[in-house]
């Protein structure tokens, strides 16, 4: 009993491993309350091309010695407007849009990169995520973007479902449909960003993406959806964090692998119910 | 509850009314009434809920899609609105909202301009335009006709539940509030839809295409719902390709391919000579009443 307390409290004994659980949690608030919308839109390529569009930023910003998360939050949310503006205007379809955003972004990360002497560790991190170095001020800067990202949410919640669920219906009785999908995109920028030095550029879309399609696998609402994919998304944190401390594996994919885990539980168990009861909704 | 056809006394079926026509399937064979009884030809208007003139509108780079559009929905009544498509309807209706603005003439609701009586006025999209499998509940969908402007932080207040509650009940499916909505059938959908428009309270009602892939049953009991509303003030426009519905249950129809083709009593407008005009084909009325339409020689149109 004593051995097992130890084995959880141990990893807690470091400031280091407190301040990546702190940014783990505000990474999946952020994830559950955007990503619940980016996987019921049909957002996901949209989280993936932001997250990667970052790079440029990122190594604009460090090549310049200014700050790499707001390097990254001015790539991510210039790449979400010029998304959201070319969608809106041009003959290019959204998927097409994202993609060249995207890559031209990420070019430009690595062109700026290259003309540095060596591929340095601090972008490195930015990249592959750095759970274990994420900073007091890091985390400061996660909360305020996170603040912002829920709080807009909370109070245009009726707006965004609206303008979700039905655009026509929305744009005929007065909402400003335009503005809540140029603002749904920027959501998707900022929560990239907060979790971007956690668990960084190239598997930043799993948090956005696997705890809310799990959650939308057992409930059917968007505030149950929200509440269930926060907690999966803590889990997955804790258990992750674990693995990374005892196993000495990388504590982001192992994060993401232990979420993977969780849908493939949860995708499993409603197969069976569905196949026990046909017909029956799979969830109430 | 004002009426101006003097049916304001009457039931849902207003079969009893002599107002209403009887010839045109008031009962059917086997004593079931009809589901909504026009108003006979001649009646008289009362105010007016909608009065669109002179509309021209468009979008930017492109060709008007409505030329020199008049036509007007009168209090009480509902009138359907007929064309092909890419006729102008949803440009006509998205110019009634104030989405489109008009690049020429005047569209009034209950005597205002369009930006002032966007409380009065509710839209029904065709069920496609919505998102069906989007993770909101049917009470969810009924409380977002009651939206009356953004705020931050807004949230539905008691009335508002309220009146989405009545709603449902209206539309004889209260049952299924908590149902999520991908979980409906074709009819619950259009029921809910409808409910929405119900629960905003308004007295100017827009549907697109409420009936496209029901099966009689079900539309006659969406139109019992509709003639329930104008009997009760609500005015509707009612943009549909059921061409035997706008004979036997409109009051007045209007036929759109681009301008107006013609507007009046359904017996004076569904003509072969306006039908095919309008669908720019060669349609034949047939039927004791010529309610209904069928293309003429090689097959190359199809009316419904």
């Amino acid at each position: 009993m004593a051995e097992l307390a130890e084995w959880l409290i141990a990893p807690y004994e470091y400031a280091f491993m407190r301040r990546a659980l702190a940014s783990l949690l505000i990474v999946s608030l952020v994830g559950a309350v955007v990503g619940t919308f980016v996987v019921h839109k049909g957002l996901a390529a949209s989280g993936s091309g932001l997250a990667h569009a970052t790079l440029g930023g990122v190594a604009i910003a460090f090549v310049n010695g200014a700050s790499v998360a707001l390097g990254a939050l001015v790539a991510a949310v210039a790449t979400a407007l010029a998304i959201g503006y070319v969608r809106r205007t041009s003959r290019v379809s959204y998927d097409t849009a994202i993609a060249i955003f995207f890559v031209s972004a990420f070019s430009l990360g690595i062109l700026v990169i290259s003309r540095r002497q060596s591929y340095t560790p601090d972008l490195g991190s930015f990249v592959f995520g750095d759970i274990l170095g994420v900073s007091q001020a890091d985390l400061v800067g996660e909360l305020v973007l996170a603040v912002v990202a829920v709080g807009f949410v909370l109070a245009f919640y009726r707006e965004l479902v609206m303008v979700a669920y039905d655009p026509a219906m929305a744009s005929a009785v007065g909402v400003r449909t335009a503005f809540f999908e140029f603002s749904l995109l920027v959501l998707i920028a900022v929560a990239v960003v907060v979790a971007l030095q956690a668990i960084g550029i190239v598997l930043v879309t799993a948090t956005l993406i696997i705890p809310p399609a799990t959650a939308s696998l057992l409930f059917r609402r968007i505030p149950q959806i929200m509440a269930a994919s926060f907690l999966i998304g803590v889990a997955s944190s804790v258990v992750g964090l674990y693995a990374s401390f005892h196993a000495g594996v990388a504590a982001s994919p192992a994060v993401v692998l232990t979420a993977t885990a969780a849908f493939a539980v949860a995708l499993a168990a409603t197969s069976l119910r569905r196949a026990r009861f046909p017909g029956a909704p799979t969830a109430e | 509850m004002t009426s101006h056809h003097g049916h304001d006394a009457h039931g849902p079926v207003g079969h009893e009314d002599p107002a209403h026509v009887h010839d045109v399937a008031a009962l059917d064979g086997a004593g079931h009434p009809a589901a909504r009884a026009r108003l006979a030809a001649g009646h008289t208007h009362g105010p007016l809920a909608l009065e669109v003139s002179g509309l021209w509108a468009g979008y930017p780079g492109k060709p008007p899609a409505l030329e020199d559009v008049s036509l007007v929905v009168p209090e009480g009544e509902m009138v359907g609105l007929v064309g092909p498509n890419g006729a102008g309807k949803s440009t006509l209706f998205k110019s009634i909202l104030g989405v489109v603005r008009p690049l020429r003439g005047e569209i009034r609701v209950f005597g205002r301009p369009v930006s002032e009586t966007r409380a009065d006025v509710a839209y029904t999209p065709q069920v496609e335009e919505v998102d069906w499998e989007f993770p909101v509940s049917v009470r969810d969908v009924v409380l977002l006709g009651r939206w009356r402007g953004s705020g931050p932080f807004r949230r539905w207040s008691r009335e508002d539940r309220d009146a989405a509650e009545g709603a449902l009940e209206r539309v004889g499916v209260p049952e299924l509030a908590n149902r999520q909505v991908g979980e409906l059938s074709g009819g619950q959908r259009r029921r809910v839809l409808i409910a929405r428009s119900i629960a905003r309270g308004a007295r100017l009602l827009l549907l697109d295409e409420p009936f496209a892939g029901l099966d009689a049953g079900v539309e006659h009991d969406l139109l019992a719902i509709l003639d329930e509303l104008t009997h009760e003030g609500c005015s509707i426009l009612i943009a549909t390709h059921d061409l035997a519905c706008v004979a036997s249950a409109c009051d007045e129809a209007c036929c759109l391919n681009r301008r107006v083709q013609g507007y009046g009593p359904p017996a004076d407008v569904l003509t072969e000579d306006v039908l095919s005009r309008t669908f720019e084909r060669a349609l034949v009325p047939i039927g004791a009443d010529r309610e209904f339409i069928i293309a003429e020689g090689n097959g190359s149109a199809g009316a419904n």
